[in-house]
């Protein structure tokens, strides 16, 4: 059965029953998890999943329901039944939904990789993941080993009664390792290149060769080890340099998660929480410095991050939106409706469903600082700062549900004196409110230092949805920071 | 929804495709129905079926894992090969054991825990409790956002060696929130059974916390005795149970690290894991079709005994660690085979007082009440030290009485720290949070615990 005569069933139900308007994806995901643990296999298993998710707007409100039967009898009830769940909305609302226009796309498009990922024997998948494991375990002092390897491949087809049809195929490849040391009354912990799993990104098996995993896992072995004799982190006020990957996630948390006009619009304010970007502060809100400059940018030319795409879950082609220009907040992540209720001509394409059986909503695509105009490497960063601490590898996250106040522990801080790397640091943390420290940063590396990091775990939503995002960042210096708040008082 | 005897069915099937020397089936889903609104409004609405079979296939000390959602003959005929295919790449493992024997489970009379009040609720009924909740908020000038959710599921677990586990249950859920100009209140149910959801006393309560907490002042960080409502003390709590398995003690991850057995916690300190609790819900067995046992974890404040899946047991008595924790025996606790984690316990139980949170104010010189936590993570695996927000309902107590809402806090306490700290404890209730699983927990009142920073709301 071909997918757009499934996709017509609904239609047709949809239709014949006077909807606004209909739309539905049809997914067929396949995912391999691979793990090891202290020398031996952890976690080997495949999994396939596939179904059809149908939304309508009927008497001004939305319903959605997803049905893993695909038959025709299967189809059209679950579209009957997402017809019967928008009339139902319709009792509780204070206006209609109204959507922004979108030409109904034809396409096809899939993401690039040199390596079908799934063309790897999962034995080879599993020697190298041993050998990191074997490497990792020599050091010694090592507690727990634990390496992974994930693979993903998402097809999905598009249809809606204004005439869309579009198919994509997204291809991920994860992966990366954590080691773990317990002495005394401490456990510390080192992760590569990566926490979270390591990194993620649309590419092929091409990503798993070029980390260098085994390459690096003495030494991330060892400087786990090495932290229980470091000192620890002072507290006070610094100059702090954050490493790539800690300042993607300070984006997620401080930049991404605020500026997603469903959150604005209070429409999250019962989990995932509100935002302190109220509509009044566009265009006049200083959010950071001059040199910070940050987009929201789902096209191919931005690379291959986990929010790459060439059509949002509603159909609306991928865009790049200035967020925070030189600066100033300039952009907010939008959808159709929500477009539509902020006046808006068109969606910024940020709608996303974690799978077929999931409602879209706006998620981050990729939410990138660009990197400085100027050449400048970490090492002349660091050369460049009298007194500060690098912070490497996130170890804790945390942000209040506006967004304000947010504080970060990384798993390895190394003390910059006199322009150098002095002595390592343990349980290293900062705190501050958003915009203050968005303000206070003074320099950031240029293109050559930047990394597209993908952060695989992102919640949000009832039922919660996890997706996977993209932030490209390179390392960035902030000055007058609150640091060692976490263990201040313990 | 899936019957028993559609699993059966299904399995048979597996066994016909199976070339392995021992298979497993597990079997997880059912309906859903969500609804949830905003802005006083029902902004989304969603419904699913769907249902997972997972199949483990062992040859010899080798196992693979395979998921699908199709149950046709093609999709099982699929799903059996890329287990197997799994399976046989591997080096065998001395340590594996063969699967569970029907005694695992045995035969003793289940619980019911699925009502039909619940799994008939359409979503014109969810639309009717939701209108109920938005007429309070109109009433008081409040903005109500929220879900009403249902669902009914089915688990089980079928086996090559004749285990056969199955359990079938139901769940009603109303989360509200209201919110005000510069401030807002928060309460959260649910129950397998939709009569006990009382849609509008959540939406008074909340109501009632919005209003009280309107222009809330600036409290200055530092040491405070607090009022945790049980869905704040959940939501701490729950951080430590991933430590409380067997395998976090062989894998040294655990806080409880040679722990076992000392005074860690004060002496008013009780838990148990217990799913046959009336106020709990979940199946009766675990991963591998193991019958739950009901343990005790923790008594007048010193950790007694862990949690344990049947590998991890044996492990646990060849280790050095065996002497140290406890009783060691398989408590039907872990998770599906192969995983990383191996088992926890999250069917918790408190012991706890008989102090209200009214009596609990009224004894209080200075403090602060706290309805709900946001945000935690763990900044310190040993000590256990927690970061996170307070949100929707933070009060200044003194002299006995609420005085203002106050500005929300962040803290940095340690679980060890803060469960060595209880003052007063009140009647557990079953609690619903954000961070963890649903629990039976009381309110505390803990003294000196930790807020480092304020926010700006």
């Amino acid at each position: 059965m071909g997918m757009k005569e499934i996709g017509a069933w609904a239609l047709n139900v949809c239709n014949a029953r006077g909807v606004q308007f209909a739309d539905l994806r049809i997914v067929d995901e396949r995912q391999r998890g691979l793990a090891t643990k202290n020398g031996k296999v952890a976690h080997a298993a495949d999994s396939n999943s596939m179904g059809i998710g149908i939304r309508v707007l009927a008497n001004g409100a939305w319903g959605f329901a997803a049905t893993e039967d695909l038959t025709r009898a299967g189809v059209e009830t679950t579209a009957q039944q997402a017809v019967e769940i928008a009339r139902a909305s319709a009792q509780v609302k204070e206006h209609d939904v109204t959507l922004a226009p979108e030409k109904p796309h034809v396409d096809d498009w899939a993401s690039a990789y040199k390596i079908d990922p799934f063309s790897i024997s999962v034995e080879e998948n599993l020697d190298l993941l041993m050998k990191v494991d074997a490497e990792l375990l020599k050091v010694q002092g090592i507690t727990l080993a634990e390496t992974n390897m994930n693979f993903r491949r998402y097809e999905q087809w598009y249809y809606s009664n204004e005439g869309a049809d579009i198919h994509q195929v997204k291809v991920t490849t994860g992966a990366g390792y954590a080691c773990l040391s317990f002495a005394g009354t401490e456990i510390q912990k080192r992760s590569y290149p990566n926490s979270f799993g390591g990194q993620y990104q649309d590419k092929g098996y091409e990503l798993v060769r070029e980390l260098k995993l085994v390459d690096n896992a003495q030494r991330i072995a060892g400087e786990c080890v090495a932290l229980h004799k470091a000192d620890q982190c002072p507290e006070g006020k610094f100059t702090i340099i954050l490493d790539s990957s800690q300042l993607g996630l300070q984006i997620h948390e401080s930049v991404g998660h605020p500026i997603e006009l469903d959150r604005v619009l209070g429409m999250e304010a019962n989990f995932a929480g509100t935002s302190f970007l109220t509509l009044e502060k566009l265009g006049k809100l200083r959010y950071g410095s001059g040199l910070v400059n940050v987009v929201a940018d789902a096209t191919e030319q931005h690379g291959p991050g986990l929010g790459t795409f060439k059509y949002d879950d509603e159909g609306v082609e991928a865009q790049c939106t200035p967020i925070i220009t030189n600066g100033l907040f300039t952009g907010y992540l939008s959808s159709r409706e929500t477009a539509a209720l902020v006046g808006l001509n068109r969606s910024g394409g940020t709608v996303r469903a974690e799978g077929w059986n999931r409602l879209p909503m706006i998620r981050m695509t990729n939410i990138s600082i660009l990197p400085g105009e100027k050449p400048l490497t970490l090492e002349q960063l660091i050369a460049d700062t009298e007194h500060g601490i690098f912070f490497q590898t996130n170890r804790s996250w945390s942000i209040d549900d506006k967004r304000y106040n947010f504080q970060f522990g990384t798993e390895m801080g190394r003390e910059i004196k006199g322009g150098k790397l002095d002595r390592m640091l343990k349980n290293p943390s900062y705190s501050g409110i958003t915009t203050e420290f968005w303000n206070s940063m003074d320099a950031i590396c240029s293109r050559d230092q930047w990394t597209l990091w993908g952060t695989p775990n992102c919640g949000k939503g009832q039922p919660q949805q996890v997706m996977g995002t993209g932030h490209g960042a390179s390392p960035a210096r902030f000055r007058n920071v609150t640091v060692g708040t976490a263990y201040k008082g313990a | 929804m899936l019957t028993k005897d559609k699993v059966q069915d299904t399995f048979d099937r597996i066994k016909k495709y199976a070339t392995a020397d021992e298979v497993e089936l597990l079997v997880a889903g059912g309906k859903s129905a969500l609804t949830r609104f905003a802005n006083n409004t029902i902004h989304q609405n969603v419904a699913e079926e769907n249902y997972q079979l997972s199949i483990r296939t062992v040859f010899g000390g080798r196992a693979g894992r395979a998921t699908t959602n199709k149950f046709d003959d093609e999709g099982i005929r699929r799903c059996v090969k890329a287990s197997e295919d799994v399976a046989q790449v591997q080096h065998p493992d001395a340590d594996l054991l063969p699967l569970a024997g029907p005694e695992a489970f045995g035969a003793r009379p289940q619980a019911g825990r699925a009502f039909l009040e619940t799994s008939s609720l359409g979503p014109a009924e969810r639309a009717a409790g939701v209108a109920k909740i938005v007429e309070v908020a109109k009433r008081q000038g409040l903005t109500a956002a929220g879900i009403y959710s249902t669902s009914e599921s089915v688990e089980a677990v079928v086996n090559s060696r004749g285990l056969v586990a199955f359990h079938t249950q139901t769940a009603a859920e109303i989360s509200v929130t209201m919110l005000a100009q510069d401030s807002s209140g928060w309460q959260k149910f649910n129950s397998p059974d939709a009569r006990n959801l009382d849609p509008v006393a959540l939406a008074e309560t909340a109501a009632k916390k919005a209003r009280d907490s309107a222009a809330p002042k600036e409290l200055a960080a530092g040491k405070y005795t607090v009022i945790l409502e049980p869905a704040a003390v959940l939501d701490m709590v729950g951080f430590m149970f991933w430590d409380w398995g067997g395998q976090a003690i062989l894998d040294e991850r655990s806080f409880l690290n040679n722990r076992i057995g000392t005074q860690l916690f004060g002496e008013n300190i009780s838990i148990t894991d217990d799913v046959y609790h009336r106020l709990q819900s979940g199946a009766p067995f675990d991963g591998e079709g193991v019958r739950r046992q009901r343990v005790p974890l923790v008594e007048k404040g010193v950790p007694r005994r862990l949690v344990y899946a049947r590998a991890t047991a044996e492990k646990m008595k060849k280790s050095e660690h065996a002497a140290k924790v406890g009783p060691v025996e398989a408590t039907g606790h872990g998770f599906p085979v192969p995983n990383e984690i191996g088992e926890m316990p999250m069917n918790i139980v408190f012991v706890g007082g008989s102090k209200s949170v009214a009596d609990m104010i009224a004894g209080t010189e200075r403090g602060v009440l706290v309805t709900r936590l946001w945000y935690i993570r763990e900044v310190d695996p040993y000590e256990k030290i927690l970061t996170g927000m307070t949100r929707d309902g933070t009060f200044y107590v003194e002299n006995g009485k609420v005085q203002n809402g106050i500005l929300n806090f962040r803290f940095n306490e340690s679980l060890v720290h803060m469960l060595a700290n209880v003052e007063e404890m009140g009647q557990p209730v079953r609690a619903s949070g954000e961070e963890s699983f649903d629990m039976v927990v009381p309110p505390m009142k803990v003294r000196e615990f930790n807020f480092t920073e304020v926010t700006k709301f």
